[in-house]
């Protein structure tokens, strides 16, 4: 994950950046961190984090010569590098923005809905980022990536002195593919268990085949609410492909899966080969006595995600 | 191979649009080709109108005889010199099947190029009418518009749109693979099968 440090901005302002009652310092941090949101936009859309890059490199590596898998990957590969040297977006769907924000105490939620807004407008127009907010009853396009619900933000409070702005750029022929399941079901034999929860994860990609562009990164969530497991599988896409599960189960489940995928044989954007998905991520939360969902996630090899931190300084003076 | 409109070059096949029936049997699953000329994009708002208001040839201002339709959304900027294509990578293919196949007989398409694969439906009108499915690379969206030399036109923008439009795209080595043929071969299906025998076995 790359992490933007702005640590290093010339006033005192960052240390006063939580005194909400200090409404006019807030104008002014608020300005400063709309500038920094549209920069972030634009390293989400154009340059692909390292992780993911190395994993597609690897999974180049390992497709035969000549194949049609291996062209796939090398185009992606020469992508990915004209992307970042000319600052264009990788992909021309460059998603539905989804922000996962930790704000400290103090900072009002409105206000920093309202600067992603902003800068959600001013990234569309300069980067440029496709529009994609579509009216659900007139069928028009709002043309700047604003509107109900959009882009997706979800702001939570953390005890860090510090704010934390995740953003991905969710492609939608990944999303498409996603599924949601509601455990037991008899036509998976899969259970209210780990081996029930694989079977699902099994059946989204096989579903799946090569729509939403393989090499898949798979976020998985697990629990008691529908609306809750969505956004836990979504979260987990946010997670270094490097980094490994704290519960040593999920860990193990997740390893077990993305060899499991890997078998299936779908190979880079369907074309068949060794490599389907070079990533899976797992999260649970508890659940009723009811209830058993778990909900998939799906990102193309674009896992376009890119994160800000904004911590406080030692003032001067 | 003899065809003007069907050249190899290393173990790459040209394609100079417009194409005939006759070059496209030529194209095989599996082919890696090189397209050059113009192409339309199209995407579900267009194939939906198609489909719909039947409009005839003469009242869409390209010829669509002969050429690919490439199921894209692009970003396309609007400079003093005119439209210029910033990313244009394909979209996904199947959720335009139920309209593609009269769209392919309707307007003469030789090509229709996008990604994921699709159905049985197209497949079926591919070998009927002689047209090919290409499959380009799904997310080379800046390393696809530096393939595309020029934006040529634009037919309902105004209505649809800047994604939705459909764009006249002049291509110059455009790459795709064919992994759907006019003799009812499809990667696609072949690969489904390969993998529900794997997914069998992982199930249990």
């Amino acid at each position: 994950m790359t992490t933007y440090n702005f640590i290093d901005i010339p006033n005192s302002t960052a240390t006063k950046f939580h005194l909400t009652s200090c409404n006019e310092m807030l104008v002014f941090n608020m300005l400063k961190l709309q500038n920094a949101i549209v920069e972030l936009y634009r390293k989400a859309a154009t340059s692909l984090p390292e992780d993911v890059e190395t994993a597609l490199r690897l999974a180049c590596r390992k497709e035969e010569k000549g194949s049609n898998a291996r062209a796939a990957l090398s185009t992606i590969l020469e992508n990915i590098e004209i992307a970042r040297a000319g600052e264009r977006p990788i992909c021309q769907d460059t998603g539905v923005p989804v922000f996962f924000v930790k704000a400290s105490a103090g900072l009002s939620h409105l206000k920093l809905k309202e600067v992603i807004i902003k800068a959600t407008r001013i990234a569309t127009r300069e980067i440029p980022l496709r529009p994609n907010a579509v009216d659900m009853l007139t069928d028009k396009n709002s043309g700047d990536n604003t509107g109900i619900g959009f882009p997706v933000i979800y702001i939570e409070e953390t005890k860090d002195k510090k704010l934390t702005v995740d953003l991905m750029l969710k492609g939608s022929g990944s999303e498409n593919i996603g599924q949601l399941y509601k455990l037991p079901i008899a036509e998976l034999k899969a259970e209210r268990d780990i081996e029930g929860i694989r079977k699902c994860v099994i059946d989204t990609i096989h579903k799946a085949q090569g729509k939403g562009c393989p090499p898949y990164i798979i976020g998985i969530g697990i629990g008691a609410t529908k609306d809750q497991v969505t956004r836990l599988a979504k979260e987990q896409l946010m997670r270094n492909l490097d980094d490994v599960n704290k519960q040593k189960v999920l860990a193990q489940l997740e390893k077990r899966l993305l060899n499991d995928i890997n078998k299936l044989g779908i190979g880079p954007l369907g074309f068949g080969g060794k490599t389907t998905a070079v990533g899976v991520k797992i999260g649970i939360n508890h659940r009723h006595p009811a209830s058993y969902f778990v909900d998939v996630s799906v990102s193309c090899w674009a896992d376009r995600r890119a994160r800000l931190e904004w911590k406080k300084v030692k003032s001067e003076k | 191979m003899k065809s003007e409109k069907l050249k190899v070059k290393k173990n790459k096949k040209i394609i100079n649009l417009p194409l005939t029936k006759q070059d496209v049997l030529k194209l095989k699953v599996g082919d890696m080709v090189l397209i050059n000329g113009q192409i339309v994009t199209g995407r579900d708002k267009l194939h939906k109108y198609l489909f719909d208001k039947k409009p005839l040839s003469e009242q869409i201002p390209f010829n669509l005889e002969g050429t690919v339709l490439y199921h894209c959304g692009p970003i396309i900027k609007k400079t003093p010199k005119g439209f210029k294509l910033v990313a244009g990578g394909p979209t996904t293919s199947m959720r335009v099947e139920m309209y593609e196949q009269r769209i392919i007989s309707e307007y003469g398409l030789r090509g229709v190029m996008g990604k994921g694969g699709m159905g049985m439906q197209t497949l079926k009108a591919l070998k009927e009418n002689g047209c090919v499915y290409l499959h380009t690379i799904g997310g080379a969206a800046a390393y696809l518009a530096e393939r595309v030399k020029r934006v040529a036109g634009v037919w309902k923008l105004e209505e649809f749109g800047m994604t939705e439009a459909m764009w006249i795209l002049e291509v110059k080595d455009f790459p795709a693979i064919v992994t759907m043929d006019a003799h009812g071969r499809s990667l696609h299906e072949e690969i489904e099968k390969i993998s529900f025998r794997e997914f069998k076995k992982l199930i249990g």
